[in-house]
């Protein structure tokens, strides 16, 4: 008895130093500046917006975030470390200061935002649900679906806006509900589903992998609104400001015309705006944090937003997404960037 | 006597004297240490919560009566995308339940007849019985189930060219379609016979006991037993004129409607728990059956009695106290890795309410906090029973 007094003593104390190292928190840019690396939770695999090959280089849409991130505040792309996560692990991983921002094609809605301490920086990509199926089962819309079941992986709004899309059609359906992507589409391919449902982007990522593509059809019908960005933990404005303007850097820099293959010589410019945006002109970096050519660094080593979308997602890619909603708003899209000034 | 309470007499006494009691010191550092635990715990849990509100992250129980708004592929009590998240708990808690329940007969069944297997003379058997335990349990759990899921599924036919069975069923990738049972007025009668049924070779079985241990002659309890309790049941059935009906599955559209289901998950789930667990079993089971001296079979053996006497009257109870202690860790492995089913796809707790409620509502310390507690509740409860067994079977020492 006398013995464990000690004992318990000192489990109390590690307890408590444990969580009252918890409870000061430290700078996340500091954090990464010492760490030397930008812990970035990834997709486990999609390919368009962040898949490995085998040796091991992450490549997407997410994965140029990543990079551009860590262009901006460590000087170097490839000081990035992955960290796929699945949709249940993701926010528990962010919350919990494993990750230093999550890019994993990640939808922004109030109840992330208000009850799960995240902050979205803004919308990569805008997306939307739909539903593969195979083109013998003979549907033509997401009306035909009545009494089909459905494979859909957890921890998703795909979850609840699969429910509320067969609620408001009236229809009956079977989820049939997955942890990990993979499995849910090894279902589908095996016949034990109708259809698999997630975000389009994804739908027509999967289709590509599938043994004939063309026996898939991907439904006309986008059942939700699917905003997907980068988020970051609440209580951060700085680090959140960082993340924030890297995608709007992106944005501003295609705008502007200024690409990876032409940012050296973009640099000799003597348009103001591109000045501004490689740090030629005024000093916007200090005020980040960061040096003043942290958006001429990410546009070097990654490129702008074109580029990225082009590259992983859109016709210079396997799967030739369309870039319809995600074109600037100059050519009539909706990726609009407030002006670096 | 006297010396005793001399002693008691010549200890100190006093408020002082009181402390220097060995009892009453265990008293207070127990004591103590029990506020110095809930003081941690306090503090642990205030933390946790201040950190939470600081985080902007929602806290506390008010979530459970939240519409929860999705669906699950198989419950055994009504749910809807309207029901409420306590209620998915409850569908997700049923769900483990079943595939637990199903599991833990299924491996005891399995694993008790190759664990006999493993002993029998035959060389062919008992080759055989070693060949299924070392090639089973030396493979994952989790690669089993994929085997058994995906494997299956692919060998099975769409809905349209279903396997039929006799009596209305069919059999596709998307499940056993059997006609689901409809009790019409009248079955009453034929659930009541069935009671009686049971009553009546429960009496059968202690009358006959009783006139063996009195007489030495033995009735075939068995045989009149089950003739009882199906029997009795069978003529209520054709008395009242058949009182049952059934729903037939029919398929419409993509699938079968209607009838009973049973998914393909559960059937994957519940093989690859039942095989893998059953592996372990056969261990015990032999190693407790060989744990019995041979001297007690050759005795029962003079005595007369028959091999079949012999194993379930003197070997199986001698051996079920060596068996059933790790039996009871084999089944409490069996009702934690049912939690692998979420890996393909069959709704269990941790798939439901670990997976879904946690990530729509964002509050995974309740949601871990709720999960840890369900898992230690099922697994005390099923120690606690087995417990009870091990000492209703332990040797009674005269």
């Amino acid at each position: 008895m006398i013995r464990l007094v000690p004992t318990a003593i000192a489990t109390a104390g590690a307890l408590i130093a444990m969580t009252a190292g918890a409870v000061a928190q430290s700078k996340t840019l500091d954090a990464v500046k010492q760490r030397g690396q930008l812990s970035c939770g990834v997709n486990v695999g999609l390919a368009g917006f962040s898949a490995a090959d085998d040796k091991g280089n992450w490549t997407g849409l997410d994965v140029d975030y990543c990079k551009a991130i860590a262009a901006a505040v460590l000087g170097d792309a490839k000081k990035v470390k992955y960290v796929p996560t699945t949709t249940k692990e993701r926010f528990t991983a962010l919350q919990s200061g494993e990750l230093d921002v999550l890019a994993r094609n990640t939808t922004w809605t109030i109840q992330r935002d208000s009850a799960q301490g995240l902050s979205f920086v803004g919308v990569n990509y805008y997306d939307g649900q739909g539903f593969i199926v195979k083109k013998a089962a003979g549907a033509k819309t997401g009306k035909d679906l009545g009494g089909a079941t459905v494979c859909v992986q957890t921890g998703t709004t795909t979850e609840l806006n699969l429910a509320d899309f067969f609620k408001a059609s009236k229809l009956q359906y079977k989820p049939l509900v997955f942890e990990k992507a993979d499995e849910a589409l090894r279902a589908y391919q095996a016949d034990r589903c109708d259809a698999y449902t997630t975000d389009v982007s994804g739908l027509y990522s999967v289709r590509l992998q599938m043994a004939k593509p063309d026996d898939h059809l991907v439904l006309p019908d986008v059942i939700s609104k699917e905003p997907l960005g980068p988020a970051v933990r609440q209580g951060d404005s700085q680090w959140f400001t960082i993340v924030r303007w890297v995608h709007f850097a992106l944005l501003n820099a295609e705008e502007l015309g200024v690409t990876q293959a032409n940012v050296d010589q973009m640099a000799a410019s003597t348009n103001a705006d591109i000045k501004r945006l490689l740090g030629k002109q005024d000093e916007f970096g200090k005020g980040l944090g960061l040096d003043n050519e942290w958006a001429y660094r990410i546009i070097k080593q990654v490129g702008n937003y074109g580029d990225i979308f082009d590259r992983n997602v859109g016709a210079g890619s396997r799967i030739k997404i369309d870039r319809g909603l995600n074109r600037l708003w100059t050519k009539g899209g909706l990726q609009y960037a407030p002006p670096i000034r | 006597m006297a010396t005793a309470a001399d002693k008691r007499s010549d200890r100190p006494v006093g408020p002082a004297g009181l402390l220097f009691r060995p009892e009453v010191r265990q008293l207070v550092y127990q004591v103590l240490l029990l506020l110095a635990l809930a003081l941690v715990v306090w503090w642990v849990a205030s933390n946790v919560a201040a950190n939470l509100r600081r985080q902007n992250i929602a806290s506390g129980f008010d979530f459970l009566s939240r519409t929860s708004g999705f669906d699950v592929s198989q419950s055994l009590i009504d749910y809807s995308n309207a029901s409420s998240y306590g209620r998915a708990f409850w569908v997700g808690l049923l769900n483990t339940l079943l595939v637990a329940g199903l599991g833990i007969a299924f491996a005891t069944l399995i694993g008790f007849m190759v664990g006999i297997a493993r002993l029998s003379p035959n060389w062919l058997i008992a080759r055989l019985a070693s060949a299924y335990v070392e090639i089973v349990r030396n493979v994952p759990l989790l690669l089993q189930l994929f085997f058994w899921y995906f494997a299956v599924l692919k060998n099975l036919p769409s809905p349209r060219q279903s396997y039929v069975l006799p009596g209305g069923g069919f059999f596709n990738v998307r499940g056993l379609y059997l006609p689901a049972p409809l009790p019409q007025p009248g079955f009453g009668a034929v659930v009541l016979a069935f009671g009686l049924g049971i009553a009546a070779a429960v009496g059968l079985w202690m009358w006959a006991r009783r006139r063996q241990r009195l007489t030495g002659r033995p009735f075939p309890v068995l045989r009149v037993a089950l003739a009882l309790v199906l029997g009795l049941p069978l003529i209520a059935f054709v008395a009242t004129g058949a009182p049952l009906a059934f729903e037939h599955p029919v398929l419409r559209g993509f699938n079968f409607q209607g009838g009973l289901v049973i998914l393909p998950e559960l059937m994957a789930l519940l093989l690859g728990l039942s095989i893998y667990t059953a592996s372990f079993i056969a261990e015990i089971v032999r190693a407790g059956i060989e744990g019995v001296p041979k001297g007690q079979r050759e005795a029962a053996l003079a005595l007369g009695l028959s091999n079949g006497q012999t194993l379930r009257l003197v070997v199986i109870p001698q051996a079920l106290r060596i068996i059933i202690p790790p039996l009871t860790s084999q089944y409490l492995n069996l009702t934690k890795n049912s939690s692998l089913g979420v890996a393909i796809g069959y709704p269990d707790f941790v798939s439901v309410f670990t997976g879904t409620v946690l990530n729509q509502t964002g509050q995974a310390v309740e949601v871990i906090l709720i999960t840890m507690g369900v898992f230690l509740t099922l697994s005390l409860l099923t120690s606690l029973f087995m417990n009870w067994f091990n000492r209703h079977m332990a040797l009674v020492e005269r």
